[in-house]
């Protein structure tokens, strides 16, 4: 919390512009976040960054919601909510928009060349994503083998993957990691 | 935090599907976010899906799909862009804003919760190792989606996708550039790219 302007407005433009860049959804926004909030603000460490995206998968609902944690951590109940809305707001009126635009001409070629375009970045996005939080995550190669095996696991199985945290919970608890 | 859904209301297989009979209000849509929202970890799309089109019947697959490929191309969170697009085709702005209220609203209220809790008790150490050892699972998680994902893309061999693919990964992962500045390069050059590919294809 010790950036020079007011944190509250830093919250919403970075989040309202960051919106607007996530491609793919909040999992590719992940690198963003965590550029602005550990190397440029210094809001939080790279433990802190991976406990609270740790917290944002336990916890129901959106993946946007880590934004919610990065907010509290920075201003409180006001800056959980703020970072939310500021997230959530610009895309959600333009989808709004765009939306309507599409119902009335509804024949257009372009959603399928955008989304064809978009897809690839959108997959880059979020593997950059995975190995800047394996790098703030997995600090031991037992955490690197829990990685790898929930990344396998994942894949191969369609194992709900409330148990693969668990089981990476209890591997935490028993001080393997 | 997992809701039981109750049985689906409406019994018969002789509604016609191609419209949805059901037109719901604004506390329904309200109430029916909320539930997938909390059902939802991890991903939300699953529970939306099972809620929409199967046990509400508020819209058939097909226009499901569709509404969701277009909250995919959109920037945001798409979920959130679903909750936006499909509550104001039904009941306009108001619509719009009861089921984005439903989605976001009880489980942000339980990541504020645990965002003061770990504030409090973050540096308690049994705590901060099991955070480690779920992080460590929920990168894992991540990982596998990105691969399922970029499965289509490598049975297609795709190869102009593989490489703006890893011209992205690089920039962003290894370089650590601002997602601004990669984007407003990546996604014209994307677009540039596959319109002349598909032109090509054409002619």
């Amino acid at each position: 919390m010790n950036s020079e302007a007011n944190p509250i407005s830093t919250l919403v433009w970075t989040f309202g512009l960051m919106s607007l860049f996530a491609v793919g959804g909040a999992n590719s926004a992940i690198p963003e976040m965590h550029r602005i909030a550990v190397d440029v603000h210094h809001w939080m460490n790279d433990k802190q960054f991976a406990d609270i995206f740790a917290i944002s998968q336990l916890s129901p609902g959106p993946n946007v919601l880590i934004v919610t944690l990065i907010g509290y951590s920075v201003a409180g109940v006001v800056g959980a909510l703020v970072a939310t809305l500021a997230m959530c707001g610009p895309t959600a009126v333009l989808a709004y928009y765009v939306s309507r635009l599409l119902q009335r001409s509804s024949h257009s070629r372009w959603p399928a060349l955008i989304q064809a375009a978009l897809v690839p970045l959108s997959i880059g996005l979020m593997g950059a994503s995975g190995l800047i939080l394996a790098l703030t995550s997995d600090r031991s190669w037992v955490a690197g083998l829990i990685t790898v095996a929930a990344a396998v696991l994942a894949f191969a199985t369609r194992l709900n993957p409330v148990w693969m945290l668990l089981a990476g919970g209890a591997l935490g608890f028993a001080g393997v990691i | 935090m997992v809701l039981e859904s109750p049985p689906a209301t409406v019994p018969g297989p002789d509604i016609p599907t191609a419209t949805p009979p059901i037109q719901p209000d604004l506390l329904e849509l309200f109430m029916a976010f909320a539930k997938m929202s909390l059902a939802g970890f991890g991903g939300v799309l699953v529970w939306a899906r099972r809620g929409i089109v199967d046990q509400h019947r508020w819209m058939t697959a097909e226009e499901f799909n569709e509404t969701f490929a277009l909250c995919h191309f959109l920037p945001g969170p798409n979920i959130v862009n679903l909750s936006v697009v499909f509550g104001s085709r039904f009941r306009g702005i108001a619509g719009g804003i009861a089921a984005f209220a439903g989605l976001v609203g009880p489980p942000m209220l339980i990541a504020t919760i645990l965002a003061a809790l770990y504030a409090r008790y973050g540096e308690i150490d049994v705590l901060r190792r099991i955070l480690a050892g779920v992080s460590c699972a929920a990168v894992g998680l991540l990982i596998s989606v990105v691969f399922k994902m970029m499965m289509p893309l490598v049975k297609k061999r795709d190869a102009v996708g593989l490489v703006i693919l890893l011209a992205v990964f690089i920039a962003i992962g290894l370089l650590r550039l601002p997602l601004q500045a990669v984007l407003l390069v990546a996604i014209p050059l994307s677009l540039c790219i596959t319109y002349l590919m598909r032109r090509q294809v054409n002619a």
